[in-house]
């Protein structure tokens, strides 16, 4: 099948396209520089083109996403959609059914999303839930900050033996890259602590969070895995605690990137820093360090991070950061789920309301947009609302338009959010506005780089995959700054997105809401005899201390249905 | 008052769910149209004159119309569901969810209620002249934001954990009910002239719940505060002596109240 869309303003920040009228050409899936005569011709005159967005942190599969919407009925009470032709009935407000995720984010021009947090154990049910995500390409992170394995090699300064584990675990689990989350805090809540900062050993294993940090970004780098290590910091939603995120960030600037795929640049990744770029000691005296993180991204080539964004929604929290979760219900009072995952990692939910009225949550919300205006360069910063702690992704668009209107968020400053916004931040003083084409940057380009995507993904040059998305916003016409709705309203549903080369959305609609993505795993051959030993080792121990059988830990082919492994050879 | 009358032909065992059938959605409309309205039935939609016979005179202005099920409905879900205005009358029984997040106007029930009736009610009155099930005046499933206002009136009996988490409004019944009223209550009424199986106001945190019959087993997380006569609720008097109750203590910050009626409720105080 071929198709032209014609005279879209195409903006593609990874060929340096900045708005110009221009055709694109797909062929067989892919984008070609011409086609025949014969190809059908979409007409994108008056309208934007880009490449498919590309979601690089959300959580929408997976044990701890599941158990957000058994805990919350009243959730999928809030939003539901029903059946209609091929596609499928679904809810969830904040935490969507699976088909429902699937369509969402397409209708948003989404072509790929990585779930951000699979415990290698529950692997399977996330890729279960993964095939039942329609039209998507995914990946998902196998947690290792908490993993006995991981804690105990890196401990004993043997690199090479934690990098030829987590080669096999990234076969085992099919996963696509190293996450930490609050290294070393959630093995310590396995017995009732924390830790605090990233110099408190975890117990038992007396190793600190700073060692695993720098530990796994070199066997990350050993490897030369696609994306870098993606760090969920210590202390995440405390006062005061950028400066764990700020040391947290140095430990990987000394340890170059060297990717065997893709073409990052940098060594580590930290996810949701919203959640910590806090200084103060307490919520009495809690206030902005946003700057203090931009600044020192802006200031470093090793970094790029992903903000967290706060949407002002009712929303679920979910994190494998167990005891946050429950520093979260000891202050809200709402319902609480807590789980643990024998040696790998464990998890938290509860419900949050995120309310314009309240002082902490502005502040929060200040945070988020002074970390996307005060980032110089929209290549180290990407659009997230860590879906769904900080709000449902539904909300990208209106996020969009906050960025694209310094009016837009004066309004919402002076007539909504409490006046701490103001008093703790220095949002009121930015009037930066983004561009389509920055917008482009954070909510594409710059994902698909650092997740060592960006030969196919988000960018339209010829070879990548035919991924576009076209909405009915004139940039010619149109000022995103003063029409700021329009922005809020056509980046929710697009005109047409195309998958893989084929219409999978017309004038805001799903059309083939049947069609399957891939699922992106990382095949790393990295040392043979070293991998043998670790398996011996991770028997034994499944034999002394798991509740399963080895043999019901790895994931067949036969839970996906595209499966795409990125082969790394590393000899 | 104009008035639309829908006769139902037979009650499917299949239900019916009509939340689109309301006040604010008749007005304006003509008889004609009213019967190809769509409802639910099971999961497919189809008109409404499939299930009703329709009759009467529609108006423009929805605070004008009353909708009357001219008969017993008993398969029939969500009437007057998310109603703001005008009135229902049902002249027989209803099914589940009859005033579900109701926001204003007025439902009379002539038989009985299945459960959920009023849950999540904002605003309004509902008026039950036999029974009602289980979850009146509650909040759905998972919420812990229930009846914020309106009122709900019982001549007959209720079921079990009736105005769980209510938080405003007033809930009376007539009769007897099962276990756990007021459950998780946070505020608003619920007056209960007739007896109590157990677990009055169980992890209740506010509002006010009195018992005129008999509570035959109560929870040990409240304080006795002594006995009081004809107690002044929200300027209402209600006359008579009663036992005062400050709880549930097994949840943090708990300051509900139960007073139960001295002459039933000896074996209960301390």
């Amino acid at each position: 099948m071929e198709y032209i869309i014609k005279n879209g303003m195409v903006y593609d920040p990874l060929n340096n396209i900045d708005g110009e009228k221009m055709d694109i050409c797909i062929r067989d899936g892919k984008i070609v520089d011409s086609v025949s005569k014969s190809a059908e011709v979409v007409d994108a005159s008056g309208k934007t083109v880009m490449a498919g967005g590309v979601e690089p942190h959300t959580h929408i599969a997976g044990p701890k996403v599941n158990l957000g919407r058994m805990m919350r009925p009243e959730d999928s009470e809030k939003d539901a959609e029903a059946k209609s032709g091929d596609r499928r009935s679904g809810s969830g407000f904040s935490v969507p059914s699976t088909f429902m995720t699937g369509y969402r984010y397409t209708e948003m021009g989404y072509t790929t999303a990585m779930e951000a947090a699979m415990p290698p154990l529950v692997a399977r049910h996330t890729h279960e839930e993964m095939v039942d995500t329609p039209i998507l390409d995914k990946g998902a992170y196998p947690l290792l900050g908490n993993n006995w394995f991981v804690m105990e090699y890196l401990k004993n300064g043997e690199v090479e033996e934690c990098a030829a584990y987590i080669a096999w675990l990234m076969r085992a689990t099919k996963g696509y890259a190293i996450k930490v989350v609050n290294p070393c805090g959630t093995e310590a809540w396995g017995w009732g602590g924390n830790v605090h900062g990233i110099n408190d050993p975890a117990p038992h294993f007396g190793i600190t969070g700073a060692e695993m940090i720098k530990g796994l970004v070199e066997a990350n780098e050993m490897l030369g895995l696609p994306h870098s290590v993606h760090l969920h910091c210590n202390d995440l939603g405390h006062p005061g605690n950028y400066e764990t995120t700020l040391a947290s960030f140095d430990i990987a600037k000394n340890i170059k990137a060297s990717p065997k795929y893709g073409k990052r640049d940098i060594s580590l990744y930290g996810t949701h820093v919203q959640y910590h770029s806090y200084g103060g000691t307490s919520w009495r005296d809690f206030e902005s360090e946003a700057p203090a993180i931009a600044d020192y991204v802006n200031k470093n080539d090793h970094i790029a991070i992903d903000v967290g964004q706060i949407t002002l929604d009712e929303t679920t929290t979910m994190t494998a950061d167990g005891p946050m979760e429950f520093d979260l219900y000891t202050l809200t009072g709402f319902k609480w789920a807590n789980c643990d995952v024998e040696l790998e990692t464990g998890s938290g939910v509860v419900p949050f309301i995120y309310s314009s009225k309240n002082p902490v949550h502005s502040t929060q919300w200040a945070i988020g947009m002074e970390l996307f205006l005060l980032t110089k360069d929209p290549g180290k910063i990407m659009m997230t609302t860590d879906h769904p702690n900080a709000g449902p992704f539904i909300r990208y668009p209106r996020i969009m338009a906050w960025l694209m209107s310094s009016k837009y968020r004066n309004d919402l400053i002076e007539n909504e959010l409490h006046s701490w916004a103001q008093k703790k931040s220095s949002i009121a003083t930015i009037d930066r506005e983004y561009s389509l084409y920055e917008i482009a940057q954070v909510t594409r380009a710059t994902a698909a780089r650092v997740l060592g995507l960006s030969e196919t993904k988000g960018h339209l040059g010829v070879g990548a995959d035919a991924d576009v998305a076209v909405y009915s916003f004139n940039p010619e016409t149109q000022d995103a700054s003063s029409d700021y709705m329009a922005v809020e309203t056509v980046f929710r549903k697009a005109d047409h997105v195309f998958k893989d080369g084929e219409i999978v959305v017309k004038n805001g609609e799903v059309v083939k809401p049947r069609m399957d993505g891939r699922t992106y795993w990382v095949n790393c051959n990295f040392n043979e005899e070293l991998e043998r030993n670790v398996i011996s080792d991770v028997q034994k121990k499944f034999k002394q201390y798991y509740t399963i059988n080895f043999e019901n830990y790895e994931v067949g082919n036969e839970y996906m249905r595209r499966s795409t492994p990125i082969e790394i050879k590393c000899k | 008052m104009s008035k639309i009358i829908l006769t139902p032909k037979e009650q499917p065992q299949v239900p019916l769910e009509v939340d689109t059938i309301l006040p604010d959605t008749l007005a304006g409309k003509s008889i004609e149209e009213i019967k190809s309205m769509h409802i639910q039935y099971g999961n497919s939609e189809v008109e409404l004159k499939e299930f009703f016979d329709v009759d009467g005179e529609s108006g423009e202005n929805p605070s004008e119309l009353q909708i009357e099920f001219n008969g017993d409905v008993y398969n029939t879900k969500r009437i007057g569901e998310g109603m703001t205005t005008g009135e229902i009358v049902v002249k027989g029984n209803a099914s589940m969810y009859v005033g579900a997040k109701m926001k204003g106007g007025k439902i009379t029930v002539e038989g009985d209620v299945e459960g959920w009736a009023g849950r999540n009610m904002e605003g309004g009155e509902i008026v039950v002249m036999g029974n009602a099930g289980d979850y009146l005046g509650s909040a759905y499933r998972g919420d812990w934001r229930g009846m914020r206002g309106g009122k709900i009136t019982v001549h007959g009996n209720a079921g079990r954990e009736i105005a769980e988490y209510m938080l405003g409004g007033k809930i009376q019944i007539n009769g007897n009910v099962k276990m756990l009223p007021g459950i998780h209550m946070n505020g608003g009424v619920l007056i209960i002239d007739g007896n109590v199986i157990s677990r009055t106001g169980g992890e209740m945190k506010g509002g006010t719940i009195i018992v005129k019959g008999k509570i035959d087993e109560f929870l040990p997380g409240f304080e006795f505060l002594g006995a009081e006569n004809d107690i002044e609720i929200d300027g209402e008097v209600i006359p008579g002596s009663f036992y005062k109750f400050r709880g549930d203590f097994a949840t943090k910050g708990a300051d509900g109240l139960v007073y139960a009626a001295t002459a039933k409720n000896a074996h209960i105080v301390p």
